[in-house]
């Protein structure tokens, strides 16, 4: 065996090593979500539990009207706001590229400006509640997650290196106008970057749970992600006040072990299974995204 | 007539027409097209930007940001009289540099490893692994951080523990263990998505740098030391200069979700987004003032902090690895 070759096997062995560590964690989840309740009392969560069992999927699709609007939710959000925030981020986008476009220089500064400041959350929260009046809407946890400047950036870019400017010239001096250049030419051919931002924009709703924590209190618009949250809060409520824990066994609302693990899976995965099909165009986001704006 | 109309119409269009209005109209569609977006970023970007006044304000929801009084600093003098505000600079701070010092190593190391494999096959597969746990949320990390360290059943306390000889951790309550769990989640979530700009600059040097190498007969660490490195130099640097922009800032989720916001662990997880968060929502008018003040420190800190980083890696690399 030469040395690079002892080299390779070595480097292999501890990227290896490395899958497991990232695996590991979800694949334990996995596997209590399918351990049977006398299995976790007698061995804990053990990645061979003694028995298997579908009670936790039994359990929580018996009564899924709670995790049925949380979902439900999710899926709105993320489909409206993934539709919507593409087309307002590529018009903009598309609108920077164009060169007789007097404004082109303001709104590009105008974007740019809020990746380098921002009002934080306080002056975000009394804006949101008091004057925009977002509070317990579904709106608040959609709006401000469609548009970014770093989304532009990227669909920039990829308008810039995938549409010929000469097609678009040609299309204009035939008569197009810059709305129909936009929706026959850019478009079709941005599709790359169409993919790209509308995972980023997916993504980032999917998994929000930061503006339900802060703006929402109406349980029925509790989407997945804060349900869960909401969950393992009252879970621990019940463990630091046992007096509270014969009255929750009664609540639906609160899980058992091998259900909450089961309803962690029940959120997570439409995303690990999407997620290997956006790759490609995920890396080449980010990849176009940390180039030199 | 309608005929003749639309004949007079279009030779109207042909000569250049004296309405301001009709002239600009190719400026007015694309002014339409960058709208939704400006007005997104009016509402959500702007409007706050205006709202950081809150930070010298003494707010009342009933006067509203503007009609509020004046409280001149002392917001500021009730943030510095509390004595939290320095551990929780401290516990930013301090987990910030260790992320970028620690995290700038590993992530270039990652992308070293992960291209240095022969098999391109496998590469692929290790990248596509690696990046899974950026598209969990915090929320969901939590489960899997329960799933390890739950007190009674957990797998650390069930299963690894008693395997290494050793006693049971009450995980939730003890602080000691909860700066390195904090580091070692940043970065199981973290270091697979950022390494993926390092393997794309790999991938995208010339290789007949390296085929030039060969020839010269340079082992595998020189050409890593003296082609590889070099040519991430920009990339680093960039992700350096928005990296320190965020050292008051942090993964809210990492230092809130992650120890399921527990009391007891409160002087390590700490930092100012869970800070602020926790002042904000508490609902009392001083905790707003601290809240307004910690967070308008946090975004002019921020700002200054991007912007000078910039201009001392401009003129380190006279003008080739600045941000902008």
């Amino acid at each position: 065996m030469t040395a690079g070759r002892k080299m390779n096997l070595i480097l292999n062995i501890i990227l290896l090593l490395l899958v497991a560590l990232c695996i590991f964690p979800v694949l334990l989840t996995l596997i209590i979500s399918f351990s049977s309740s006398e299995s976790i009392t007698e061995v804990g969560y053990a990645l061979i539990p003694k028995s298997w069992s579908l009670d936790a999927y039994k359990y929580i699709f018996a009564d899924p009207l709670v995790i049925g609007r949380a979902y439900g939710i999710t899926i709105f959000n993320a489909v409206a706001g993934t539709v919507i925030g593409i087309f307002v981020v590529s018009l903009y986008a598309y609108s920077l590229t164009i060169e007789r476009y007097k404004f082109r220089k303001f709104f590009t500064y105008f974007m740019l400006v809020t990746m380098l400041f921002n009002g934080g959350m306080v002056a975000s929260y009394i804006v949101n509640i008091q004057v925009l009046h977002l509070g317990n809407t579904i709106w608040i946890m959609i709006l401000p997650l469609l548009f970014n400047a770093w989304n532009v950036v990227i669909m920039r870019t990829f308008i810039q290196t995938s549409v010929p400017k000469a097609v678009i010239e040609s299309a204009k001096i035939d008569g197009a106008t810059e709305w129909r250049v936009f929706f026959k030419i850019v478009m079709p051919m941005s599709v790359p970057g169409i993919a790209s931002v509308s995972f980023f924009i997916l993504l980032a709703i999917w998994n929000d749970w930061n503006l339900p924590l802060l703006y929402i209190t109406n349980d029925k618009l509790y989407n997945l992600q804060f349900l869960l949250q909401r969950i393992m809060k009252s879970i621990e409520i019940i463990k630091n006040n046992p007096e509270y824990a014969q009255a929750a066994k009664t609540m639906t609302a609160i899980p058992t072990e091998s259900a909450r693990m089961a309803l962690c899976f029940v959120a997570l995965g439409p995303i690990l299974i999407a997620y290997p099909f956006f790759q490609k165009y995920f890396i080449q986001g980010i990849t176009v995204g940390s180039v030199k704006g | 007539m309608n005929q003749l109309k639309k004949t007079i119409d279009t030779k109207e269009g042909v000569s250049r027409p004296k309405n301001w209005l009709k002239r600009n109209k190719a400026q007015f569609e694309i002014l339409g097209m960058s709208l939704p977006g400006a007005i997104l970023l009016l509402l959500f970007c702007y409007l706050p930007m205006f709202g950081i006044i809150l930070a010298f304000k003494d707010y009342s929801p009933r006067d509203g940001i503007l009609g509020s009084a004046w409280a001149g600093l002392s917001n500021f003098s009730y943030l510095f009289k509390s004595n939290d505000i320095f551990i929780v600079l401290r516990n930013t701070i301090g987990y910030n540099l260790v992320f970028i010092l620690l995290g700038s190593v590993l992530n270039v190391s990652l992308a070293l490893a992960v291209t240095s494999v022969r098999q391109k096959m496998a590469s692929k597969f290790y990248q596509t692994v690696y990046i899974m746990p950026y598209f969990l949320s915090w929320v969901i990390i939590s489960y899997l951080g329960l799933a390890l360290m739950n007190v009674s059943n957990g797998f650390f306390n069930q299963s690894l523990l008693p395997a290494m000889g050793l006693n049971p951790i009450d995980w939730y309550t003890n602080p000691k263990p909860w700066p390195f769990i904090l580091t070692f989640a940043n970065f199981w979530k973290w270091t697979g998505y950022s390494s993926i700009i390092y393997i794309a600059a790999i991938a995208g040097i010339d290789p007949t740098y390296y085929e030039a190498a060969t020839i010269d007969g340079a082992t595998g660490w020189q050409k890593i030391w003296h082609i590889t490195l070099p040519n991430l130099r920009t990339i680093f640097c960039i992700s350096l200069i928005t990296q320190v922009g965020g050292i008051l800032g942090g993964d809210m989720g990492l230092f809130y979700q992650l120890p399921l916001d527990s009391g007891a662990l409160a002087d390590v997880t700490t930092t100012i987004p869970v800070y602020v968060f926790k002042n904000l929502t508490k609902g009392s008018a001083s905790s707003l003032g601290i809240s307004s003040a910690t967070a308008f420190i946090q975004s002019v800190v921020g700002c200054i902090l991007v912007i000078t980083v910039n201009k001392v890696v401009d003129k380190i690399s006279s003008g080739e690895s600045a941000l902008f």
